[in-house]
């Protein structure tokens, strides 16, 4: 039986706004399972960047809960690492490349050698070794985000979380950084949960894609991409079967966003 | 129909934004009563020889004492009028000198060494040279006030001006604006909140050195009134003086602080040093 | 994979750059220099009775204060100076990161800090006096109690408004209490500190002098007034050109550690400029 690493239940979330109450998330419930890479995908508004902000243990869910690994999540737990789609923000400008790195390893219980191995190592397999002397703002933004991915990596994560990390990017940068994550993914096995809006890259890079309804959100439909494993941007893009699942998922989205899909109650 | 409607709490959002400030208010409040009661507790229970420290009513009464005073009112007069009169050259001065400056690069590079020289000279050196010059009268106080708010708003001027965004600066100058149509349509509106800014640094610094001047010059005012009182051991009106000083310091932030909000509101502006 | 790149730069011919040095070492001193001459030649032919020629400045300057007034006068007022300084600086940092990370402490101290700040420093010099009496103590306090406010308040600010996306990076990483103060929220808030300790600076000076003014019996600002009082106008406006020197030491000293500290921040704005 496949090992479950993440398992979300009943996620509920209701904000209390000036306009009145809003149920960003309804009832979302999932697992993933060690080594998998599982994308979510939804309409604009659905809560996408809530969802994952209550997996990451930043924010306190209304309902529901999430288990990590067995442990239920309430605060950012130590084996989950987070790539934010405003890497401009959320690397520090005061830091250099390696220093922003470094950074959250430093709390761990690591030998100067052990954090300095774990840097490279991270640098290289984003392929900015070249640039650790640099301040990332220096850097372009495609270059800044790999910084951010290097930084997760270096922490060592069961789960990788990115959020929508390439919509600020642009499309030729963008198609490397998804390759990168394959690679990772492939090359080291990390378990990754990858929010996007962009379907092609949803399936793209995912093994499964989850759908999200429109708000108050649930999980309209979880798809498994039966896709090979070994991706390339031209011809995986170009196979029948891509063409025909990623018209798929977007039937979804626009079913999602104009709200006709109706819940199965199990 | 049957869907459920969210309950309209925007009465509960504004009733969680009118907690906020209340709780604001409630502590901002006991914070003061805290002090005041300290205060009233260090001299009463004499912890602090009340020869020293007057008691907080024992001032207070004092301070009552001298606001029903004429001369004390006078003094206020005295005191204010050097600041508005020195805050308004000031003003003046630094608006004319710091837009010549500022929107001719070579009268900028010629001066700025003198710039970088007299600006950080303080303006109380001056003191004894204005006795021998002008006596001990309000003129010059004045020269002492003028001096330091003169570069409060010199400096904020210059900024505004220099931060003139190049594309509108070139549009204006393609559709062959007289330089007369460009400072009024593109320079003012730009150095504006600059300006609000530089008067507001100015406004608080003309204030202290009026009151510094009249301690040290000796022309009248509340600053005088202090020296006087604190020679012959008068504590309670020094301390009624101290506070009423406070007091007009606060009236004008806060006076000013909404005069520059009020500009910049359609304004965005991004500055970077805020209190004072 | 191209890094930023900035425009290219051709090498200047060697006679260019001495031009330019030439250019702008005239435009530094340039007018100074015609100024000053302008003072000496009106001085000599329709002397003023205030406003010594600058000849006669100069001598006062080394005969008075590259002497023994640099040891019993000068050296002791910049060391009071220093000290209040450091102290400010510290304290306000310290208890601004403290009052600005602690709201219910914040609000508690808002209107007792802004009345205490809109106090014009010097009408307390009179109160510290009475308790302290005429001490280098007193005037290290007072200095430091009048320059406390810029910096206290700036780091106030400063701390309280990080970036909500650096703080959640911060959050998810688990970086410890230490981490988040250290790594986040003081480099976050320098360039608003170092803004204020800027201002800290200058108010520093002014009451520096005017502590001196009043009832000392030495230092720099009581030296001025002696010889105002005296008639010694030359030395009197020797002491405000020293004055004036330590007010451009600060500065450049400022400068440097400020352009060092927020080389970074120095660093965006150049990027986003370009």
């Amino acid at each position: 039986m496949p090992e479950t690493l993440l398992k979300v239940e009943s996620l509920n979330k209701v904000y209390e706004s000036a306009t009145g109450r809003v149920e960003a998330i309804g009832d979302i419930g999932f697992t993933m399972n060690r080594g998998e890479l599982v994308c979510i995908v939804g309409p604009s508004g659905c809560g996408k960047t809530t969802l994952l902000k209550c997996i990451a243990g930043l924010l306190r869910p209304t309902a529901g809960e999430v288990t990590l690994d067995g442990k239920k999540v309430t605060s950012p737990p130590d084996n989950m690492a987070l790539v934010f789609q405003e890497y401009g923000r959320s690397l520090y400008p005061w830091l250099t490349v390696r220093g922003n790195v470094e950074l959250p390893l430093k709390h761990k219980k690591l030998s100067k050698s052990e954090r300095t191995q774990l840097v490279d190592d991270a640098l290289l397999a984003v392929g900015l070794d070249h640039a650790d002397k640099s301040y990332p703002w220096q850097l372009s933004g495609g270059m800044q985000q790999r910084v951010a991915i290097a930084r997760a990596v270096a922490y060592q994560p069961e789960v990788l979380i990115m959020d929508e990390p390439f919509a600020a990017v642009d499309a030729q940068t963008r198609a490397d950084l998804e390759d990168l994550v394959r690679t990772l993914h492939s090359e080291r096995g990390m378990s990754i949960l990858f929010v996007t809006h962009d379907i092609d890259e949803s399936v793209y890079l995912g093994e499964r894609v989850v759908v999200l309804s429109k708000s108050p959100t649930w999980v309209q439909e979880d798809l498994a991409i039966d896709l090979a494993p070994e991706r390339d941007q031209i011809t995986t893009r170009a196979l029948p079967r891509f063409t025909e699942l990623r018209t798929h998922v977007y039937e979804q989205i626009q079913r999602a966003k104009r709200g006709e899909a109706v819940r199965s109650n199990a | 129909m049957t869907t459920a409607t969210p309950t309209t709490a925007s009465t509960g959002h504004r009733r969680r934004r009118n907690l906020g400030t209340l709780r604001r208010a409630v502590l901002g409040t006991i914070g003061v009563v805290g002090f005041l009661a300290a205060w009233q507790l260090l001299s009463t229970l004499r912890i602090i020889n009340p020869e020293q420290l007057p008691s907080a009513t024992d001032t207070f009464a004092q301070l009552g004492a001298l606001l029903r005073d004429l001369e004390f009112w006078r003094n206020i007069g005295r005191t204010m009028t050097a600041w508005a009169i020195g805050l308004a050259i000031a003003t003046l001065v630094g608006t004319v000198l710091g837009t010549v400056v500022g929107m001719l690069p070579f009268v900028r590079r010629l001066t700025h060494t003198m710039v970088e020289f007299l600006r950080p000279i303080p303006s109380v050196a001056f003191i004894p040279l204005v006795i021998l010059m002008l006596g001990l009268q309000m003129p010059a106080a004045l020269v002492i006030i003028v001096y330091a708010s003169f570069w409060q708003v010199f400096v904020q001027v210059l900024y505004g001006v220099a931060d003139i965004d190049t594309v509108a600066r070139d549009t204006a100058r393609s559709f062959g604006l007289t330089r007369a149509s460009q400072l009024r349509n593109l320079v003012l509106p730009t150095a504006l909140p600059y300006l609000m800014t530089g008067v507001r640094l100015a406004a608080a610094v003309a204030l202290i050195l009026a009151v510094t001047a009249e301690m040290t010059i000796g022309n009248p005012g509340l600053g005088r009134q202090l020296t006087l009182a604190s020679g012959i051991g008068n504590y309670t009106t020094v301390y009624a003086i101290v506070i009423v000083t406070g007091l007009l310091g606060l009236i004008i932030n806060i006076g000013f602080r909404a005069i520059e909000r009020r500009t910049l509101s359609w304004h965005q502006s991004v500055r970077g040093d805020v209190a004072s | 994979m191209t890094l930023y790149t900035s425009t290219v730069r051709t090498p200047v011919a060697k006679s260019r750059l001495w031009a330019k040095i030439g250019e702008n070492t005239l435009y530094a001193v340039g007018l100074p220099i015609v100024l000053l001459l302008i003072w000496g030649v009106v001085a000599s032919v329709a002397p003023a009775k205030f406003f010594p020629a600058p000849q006669k400045i100069a001598v006062a300057f080394s005969s008075t204060w590259l002497g023994e007034a640099f040891i019993n006068d000068v050296l002791p007022s910049l060391a009071r100076l220093s000290i209040a300084i450091i102290i400010a600086v510290i304290v306000g940092i310290a208890a601004g990161t403290l009052i600005g990370l602690t709201r219910w402490l914040r609000e508690l101290l808002e209107p007792l800090l802004e009345f205490f700040r809109a106090i014009p420093p010097p009408v307390l010099i009179p109160v510290f006096v009475v308790f302290l009496g005429v001490t280098d103590s007193m005037k290290i306090v007072v200095i430091a109690f009048g320059a406390i406010w810029p910096v206290l308040l700036n780091t106030i600010e400063g701390v309280r408004s990080t970036d909500a996306v650096m703080s959640e990076t911060a959050r998810s990483f688990s970086l410890t209490r230490s981490q988040r103060l250290f790594d986040l929220l003081l480099p976050a808030a320098s360039p608003r500190i170092m803004a204020g300790v800027r201002q800290t600076l200058s108010v520093a000076l002014i009451m520096m002098v005017i502590s001196e003014l009043f009832y000392s019996s030495a230092g720099l600002g009581y030296q001025i007034k002696y010889f105002q009082q005296t008639y010694l106008i030359a030395e009197m406006w020797s002491g405000i050109v020293l004055l004036g020197l330590i007010g451009v030491l600060l500065a450049v000293i400022f400068g440097f550690v400020e352009r060092r500290v927020l080389r970074w921040y120095h660093g965006i704005k150049e990027v986003e400029r370009a």
